[in-house]
């Protein structure tokens, strides 16, 4: 909890967090996504509004059950991604994020992922009430470890969740601990996501 | 507005408290040092120690001083798996096994794991929703004959107090030893080893406004000890180390006023929690009183709020001045819930919700109102932005 030493721009989306959805206000979403789930403790909804002629986000709106980092970071996203086309928004990554924040302490990252999740849930979902499906970016997972069925998606999750080495790795999702063929390719994967999301 | 309720974590040094360490720092003389200087610091700490024993009375000889409340708990988990050896003096009847709760505090819980890897068997006893152990449990575990048995008296998290009578006479007739972490006890409520019949008692000076970095272990003449730190004749061959002196005088102050204090402290306090309880239920809908209705201590509000995350809650409450603590470690990164208010059974959303407000001697009405408004208003914002509080 010392790790409180957020920069003064967290602190004040936290204390003033922009785009939240009221209830009352009749906010017409045109595409919607919610991620996460409160079991694990965070989830997230993230509604948008879409210039259909210039495929532009022009407003969206947000609601979350999460902490402070998930606060204060899916509220600066909010303000982001406003007027970006629905690609550049969907390419926003969590390290430009918390880069906007003036930094967040490394085992924070995490709970800054979700807003920029479900912004890609929403606007997936804007592609398929559209009848754009060939624009839809399914997050194709690849499965790495054939034995305990581990993705790329869920290595890239056990980084921004704090795994920092093989150990940790296969601690955290138990591949490789079968036959351990696919360890080679898995630590490289591990080392490209660290240097994507923390170099 | 600065208010702290946050005492189980720890707790400001009381002023006498401060007084005597201040005036005791000129003395530097190693107790063990045969010479006047030395002489001087070793009468200082057996008066402390006196004082201190007579408290939770026990023998003088009964009491070792350690570095914290967690090492007096690692000391006797220690000690337990030594005796259980077939080699070593210590030996418990060749008896092996701990039971403890799945609501002890980490240094416990970690205690066991690091033990169960080296083979000892350690059984966890479930809880109620109010946090007391299951008793049936226990006394089927007890047929299995173990060493230990070690249950707090008092939880750091919801403040439940456990039936000891009735558990200590089943670990008794049961032939086990009985180990007891009583640093959220010693001080707030009466706690007597002889008239309890304790083996084992933990006890630590920062949670009553004594020093951080001291605490005690009490030790039943006669029962099995092995040291946890070796290499010293000081505490008489049981714990190494050259005595904290200035740590030890603070903690015999701070428990000499407590003497003084506790009585009244506890009516007080138990009113200003009915009142902060009070408050937070009349101004709040979906909200959960952890803990036991009764038997619980005054000092100690758990409340889950219903959709709402507890870190979130505790930062907002941090920014008014207000000092709380939160189950929802979600610093950690594995945004794992409390294990106390899962083991109580409560939903992972009301775990992740949940927050320790613990008051103290210097806790007013005042305070108390303002962090009934304060909080109120911090709640109603969190589930407006919250995705699963729907109204």
């Amino acid at each position: 909890m010392s790790d409180w030493v957020y920069s003064d721009i967290v602190k004040k989306h936290f204390m003033e967090p922009q785009n939240i959805l009221d209830d009352k206000e009749d906010f017409q979403a045109d595409g919607k996504g919610t991620v996460g789930n409160v079991k694990c403790g965070d989830e997230m909804m993230f509604a948008i509004k879409v210039d259909k002629e210039k495929n532009i986000l022009t407003d969206c709106r947000w609601k979350t059950y999460g902490c402070a980092s998930a606060i204060a970071s899916t509220s600066i996203l909010s303000e982001a991604v406003k007027g970006m086309t629905l690609d550049e928004a969907f390419n926003v990554s969590p390290k430009d994020i918390a880069q906007k924040l003036g930094g967040l302490p490394e085992h924070k990252i995490h709970c800054s992922v979700l807003g920029d999740k479900a912004l890609r849930a929403a606007i997936n979902d804007y592609y398929t009430k559209n009848n754009m499906l060939s624009k839809v970016k399914k997050d194709k997972a690849k499965i790495i470890c054939q034995c305990m069925n581990v993705t790329d998606h869920e290595i890239e999750d056990a980084v921004l969740e704090g795994v920092r080495s093989m150990i940790e790795l296969q601690e955290h999702t138990k591949l490789g601990t079968v036959c351990g063929q696919c360890k080679e390719q898995a630590n490289e994967l591990m080392n490209t996501y660290i240097k994507k999301h923390f170099a | 507005m600065k208010v702290y309720l946050d005492h189980n974590a720890t707790t400001p040094l009381h002023p006498e408290v401060k007084k005597e360490m201040i005036k005791a720092m000129e003395m530097f003389g190693n107790p063990s040092s045969m010479h006047d200087f030395g002489r001087e610091a070793r009468q200082s700490i057996e008066n402390s120690r006196k004082t201190i024993a007579e408290f939770i009375n026990a023998a003088t000889d009964e009491i070792i001083f350690v570095g914290s409340g967690s090492e007096a708990n690692n000391t006797v988990f220690n000690l337990t798996a030594c005796c259980s050896s077939l080699e070593c003096s210590a030996s418990c009847n060749h008896r092996k096994g701990i039971i403890t709760t799945s609501i002890e505090h980490p240094c416990i819980i970690e205690s066991s794991k690091c033990l169960a890897e080296r083979g000892m068997k350690i059984n966890y006893l479930k809880v109620d929703k109010y946090g007391k152990i299951d008793i049936e449990q226990l006394t089927e575990l007890l047929k299995e004959k173990p060493a230990l048995v070690s249950v707090m008296i008092a939880n750091n998290e919801i403040g439940t107090i456990q039936d000891m009578d009735t558990i200590i006479k089943l670990v008794h007739d049961a032939g086990a030893l009985f180990h007891t972490d009583a640093v959220q006890a010693v001080g707030k409520i009466l706690v007597d080893v002889k008239a309890m019949n304790i083996d084992f008692l933990s006890f630590s000076a920062h949670k009553i406004y004594g020093p951080k970095g001291v605490g005690a272990l009490y030790v039943r003449k006669g029962v099995p000890f092995c040291p946890f730190i070796r290499g010293g004749h000081q505490e008489q061959g049981r714990r190494a180390g050259t005595e904290n002196t200035l740590g030890i005088i603070g903690m015999a102050k701070a428990i000499e006023m407590r003497k003084l204090e506790m009585a009244e402290e506890a009516k007080k306090l138990a009113k200003l929690r009915a009142h902060l309880k009070k408050g937070l239920l009349e101004n709040l809908a979906d909200i959960q009183i952890n803990g036991h209705p009764e038997d619980c201590l005054y000092s100690t509000l758990n409340v889950s709020f219903n959709g709402v995350e507890g870190e979130a809650i505790l930062l907002y409450l941090d920014l008014e001045g207000i000092a709380v603590s939160t189950g929802s470690a979600c610093s950690s990164g594995s945004l794992d819930p409390s294990h106390v208010l899962l083991a109580t059974g409560a939903t992972p959303e009301l775990a992740h919700g949940s927050i320790r407000f613990s008051l103290g001697r210097d806790t007013s009405k005042q305070e108390i109102d303002y962090v009934i408004e304060k909080t109120t208003k911090i709640i109603n914002k969190l589930r407006k932005m919250s995705t699963v509080y729907i109204k």
